[in-house]
């Protein structure tokens, strides 16, 4: 069995295996998020007009060279709110996922590397967590600090802190249970100098890629809870405040939701491609 | 298929281009045992694979002939191959438990084979199951049947896995490396089943990187090196007067056969044998009743180790011996300070070092003193940071010897080249090296320090025998070099007697036997020791001993894992 994949690792078979096309997946993934970072960062680079700037009489205009996405019901451009929504939703993504990884970290080292009574107890406070269904979770924030960016971020994070939290712990406990961690105690390392220089690098390693998954799926949640009237109020250019405003008019004006929609879509697609190829790179020279 | 012969005439593989095999040849007669011997890589492996059909995707196999019992095996289609597979020929992997599903008990594997080839009905089959247990002796086969491989001991998942390679009585079983992952005394039992193969009229190839199993086995003996055939005869022939040098290495390296003090690889055998140090010289660590109990998945508590006592001197090589689950990593641990002993005590350089209770040493007080005691493992790799290159792995060791960053290239550099490494090597990763190479800068991070005691466990038994040569050659250097005192923990008998002043036989946790070297090797005392003896394989002229211990230590069912005690709190 170990001869069979000497064989193969002599043979460089790895580079063989990668299809083309998931390179190509992983190029188109990776520029689409520059071009987002970037619109983030200076949306007037692409979009010219106003995103909130209100013409009457362009009203409903389907797509077109005037209007590349179309305009809604107030003839506001659509590229442009998509655009100058990018910021809002990457800030939201990656404030959410900070802040879950911020919780997970804090509650996963303390579970992993506590001893079995406080271990205990952040698997109850897990739990809890995950018991809240998130849209409840939500909810309370809005009742209590009102809607906007700040709570739609803070009710993201919560919702998906424990998933996170129970990987760290996991990370925490296999790096520490490991041959490596032995080695270094019995070189006679301190303690915490084994905590920094090896066992949280070596334990946050593959959290990077669930971090990249998590940006995108941060965004789609937040999406979701401004679709439902918790996140940022109309008329803001945000992606799922776009959504739920141009529902009622997704039988006569597609274009109201499409385009929001269809950039949510490739942005978590994107994420997901990027995570995966990162993934693969780290795996591949982990094993 | 009256006639149940094997012929392959110049078998080539290539992989992708890359040849792996070169024109290899052979017959195998009805009822007689081949034997491909060399190290990996060598592409024995793949040529076993390629007699069943399973090279390998991309693999490209071309030979002349390539028969069995008159069926051209060259032309089947994957159909046809699948009727080969099992019925005609059986095929037994190294490594049990990665081969046998691990949520299937393995009765229902066995049952699969009959199933899939329409043997018998229902109920012949249930019985035939049994039937095959029993014949590669497993104890109570019907309560076996019904249980899963992570419930047997690796001894009877190997006869599990023998079982449903011989479930159609297939003419001809290749084994690959059937024995490696082995005691030696589990080993003995396995071989004596692959000899009753042969016995009722089989044939057999085998693969092994080990002579000596070998040895005990095979009528003829293939030698195989970078994919081409360099030795092939009769075994007596080929054991006793090889005429390829590469031949003479391999049968130099098996470590029992030759004293304490020669060398084994090729390169140094010239120089002379190392002098020993004292048995009186001043004892460094000393154990003294050591106890561990641990609390096993059944919530019945364990003795793991018990009363465990022995003194290791300045220079000297202190063996212990005794199968997997015997207790040995335990008392490793305990010695190094990493686990706390329920019961006795460790001194190490006249200090209290670790003890139960009353004599319990904090971390603390023990840190400062850990640069005298090092560690080598048997699986280097998992013992480095991932993410750290070699230079990195001693660079970090250093630290702890207290040398400054400035003068640190240096030192590395020094280690490298005390270990026979190139100092190039600095800047790779241990997943770039060869296993060889890595047990290497393992060594190299154990005398970074420059300790006075290094515990070895099991260092080179995921070794091939001439790479296992090498590093135990280096080893011997570096005692001679530095005078270093090694705790020398192994299951195989043959490198304990190279490499061991005293030796410590343990069984369940206790302490058999201990004496020094010869006499334990010429005039063992107790039992046990007479049984772990006779079980290992011998090169033909050391005197063929095969004596095979009852099933009594087989009948238990592995119920604690040693590893899952190596949970450590920082």
């Amino acid at each position: 069995m170990s001869e069979l994949t000497l064989d193969a690792s002599q043979l460089n078979v790895r580079a063989q295996r990668k299809p083309r096309s998931l390179r190509l997946g992983v190029w188109l993934a990776g520029t689409f998020l520059l071009l987002l970072i970037v619109a983030a960062l200076a949306p007037q680079l692409f979009a010219h007009s106003d995103p909130l700037a209100i013409v009457p009489r362009d009203a409903f205009h389907a797509p077109g060279w005037g209007h590349w996405f179309g305009t809604d019901q107030s003839g506001r451009d659509i590229f442009s709110r998509v655009i100058y929504g990018t910021r809002q939703s990457l800030l939201i993504g990656l404030a959410a996922t900070a802040l879950a990884m911020g919780i997970a970290i804090v509650l996963g080292l303390t579970g992993g590397l506590g001893g079995r009574r406080t271990d205990r107890g952040v698997g109850w406070v897990l739990e809890i967590l995950f018991a809240f269904p998130s849209l409840v979770l939500a909810l309370l924030f809005v009742a209590i600090f009102g809607s906007g960016i700040g709570p739609l971020i803070i009710a993201t994070g919560l919702g998906s802190a424990p998933g996170y939290a129970r990987m760290v712990r996991g990370q925490v406990l296999a790096v520490r249970n490991s041959g490596y961690i032995e080695a270094a105690r019995a070189l006679g390392h301190p303690p915490l100098r084994i905590i920094g220089r090896q066992l949280l690098p070596n334990a946050m390693r593959p959290l990077i890629v669930t971090l990249t998954m998590g940006v995108g799926q941060a965004i789609v949640w937040a999406s979701a809870l401004s679709f439902l009237g918790l996140g940022a109020p109309p008329p803001a250019p945000e992606w799922g405040t776009m959504l739920s405003m141009g529902r009622d008019f997704v039988a006569n004006a597609w274009w109201l939701t499409f385009f929001p929609g269809l950039f949510i879509v490739l942005t978590t697609l994107s994420t997901t491609v990027v995570g995966r190829y990162l993934q693969q790179r780290l795996e591949g020279r982990l094993s | 298929m009256t006639d149940k012969r094997l012929i392959v005439e110049g078998l080539s593989i290539e992989f992708a281009g890359r040849s792996v095999v070169r024109n290899v040849s052979f017959t195998l007669e009805p009822g007689k045992t081949l034997a491909l011997v060399g190290e990996s890589g060598s592409g024995k492996s793949v040529t076993a694979r390629s007699l069943i059909g399973l090279a390998g995707a991309g693999a490209h196999v071309t030979a002349r002939t390539l028969s069995y019992g008159g069926l051209d095996l060259l032309s089947l289609s994957e159909r046809r191959w699948r009727a080969v597979r099992g019925k005609g020929i059986g095929f037994v992997l190294q490594d049990a438990l990665v081969s046998l599903d691990p949520l299937r008990p393995v009765g229902k594997e066995i049952l699969e084979v009959l199933q899939t080839h329409g043997w018998g009905d229902r109920r012949s089959r249930a019985a035939k199951v049994v039937e095959l247990l029993d014949l590669v002796g497993v104890p109570e086969p019907e309560l076996r049947a019904r249980q899963r491989p992570d419930q047997l001991s690796g001894g009877l998942r190997q006869r599990a896995l023998i079982a449903s390679a011989l479930a159609l009585s297939p003419g001809l079983v290749i084994a690959d490396e059937p024995t490696t992952a082995l005691d030696a005394t589990v080993q003995a039992q396995i071989l004596n089943v692959l000899q009753d193969i042969k016995a009722r009229g089989d044939s057999l190839l085998i693969i092994s990187h080990d002579l000596a199993v070998v040895a005990q086995l095979a009528d003829e003996v293939l030698v195989l090196r970078h994919g081409e055939v360099i030795e092939q005869g009769p075994m007596e022939q080929v054991l006793r007067h090889p005429s390829h040098p590469y031949t003479r290495s391999l049968l130099d390296a098996v470590p029992a056969e030759h004293a304490r003090g020669t060398r084994l690889s090729p390169e140094r055998k010239a120089a002379a044998p190392h002098p020993r140090a004292n048995a009186d010289a001043p004892v460094l660590l000393q154990a003294k009743e050591l106890g561990k109990r641990y609390v096993g998945p059944d919530q019945q508590s364990r003795q793991v180790v018990d009363g465990v006592g022995f003194e290791l001197r300045a220079g000297r090589t202190l063996g212990i011996v005794g199968e997997s689950g015997s207790g040995k990593t335990t008392v490793a641990r305990m010695v190094l300070g990493l686990l706390e002993p329920d019961a006795g005590e460790v001194r190490f350089l006249d200090r209290a070092w670790a003890g139960a209770d009353g004599l319990r040493v904090a971390e603390k007080d023990r840190r400062i003193y850990r640069r005298d005691i090092s560690v080598i493992y048997q699986d280097p790799l998992s013992s480095f940071d991932p993410r750290w290159s070699v230079g990195q792995i001693l660079a970090d060791a250093l630290d702890v010897a207290g040398v400054g960053a400035t003068e640190q290239p240096q030192r590395i550099a020094r280690l490298l080249d005390q270990v026979r490494l190139p100092a190039e090597l600095a800047s790779r990763r241990p997943l770039q090296l060869s296993g060889g190479q890595r047990q290497r800068v393992a060594i190299a991070r154990a005398i970074a320090s420059n300790p006075k005691v290094i515990i070895c466990d099991e260092p080179v038994s995921a070794l091939d025998v001439s790479v296992q040569a090498q590093v135990l050659d280096l080893l011997a250097d570096l005692q001679a070099e530095l005078g270093l005192a090694y705790l020398f923990i192994s299951h195989d008998l043959g490198v304990i007697r190279h490499v061991s002043d005293e030796v410590l036989v343990m069984r369940h946790g206790k302490v058999v036997e201990t004496a020094p070297v010869e006499t334990l090797f010429q005039n063992p005392q107790y039992e046990y020791t007479r049984r772990l003896l006779g079980a290992v394989p011998r090169l033909p002229g050391a005197g063929i001993t095969l004596v095979v211990p009852p099933l009594e230590a087989e009948n238990a069912v592995l119920l604690f894992d040693e590893s899952r005690l190596w949970k450590i709190a920082i």
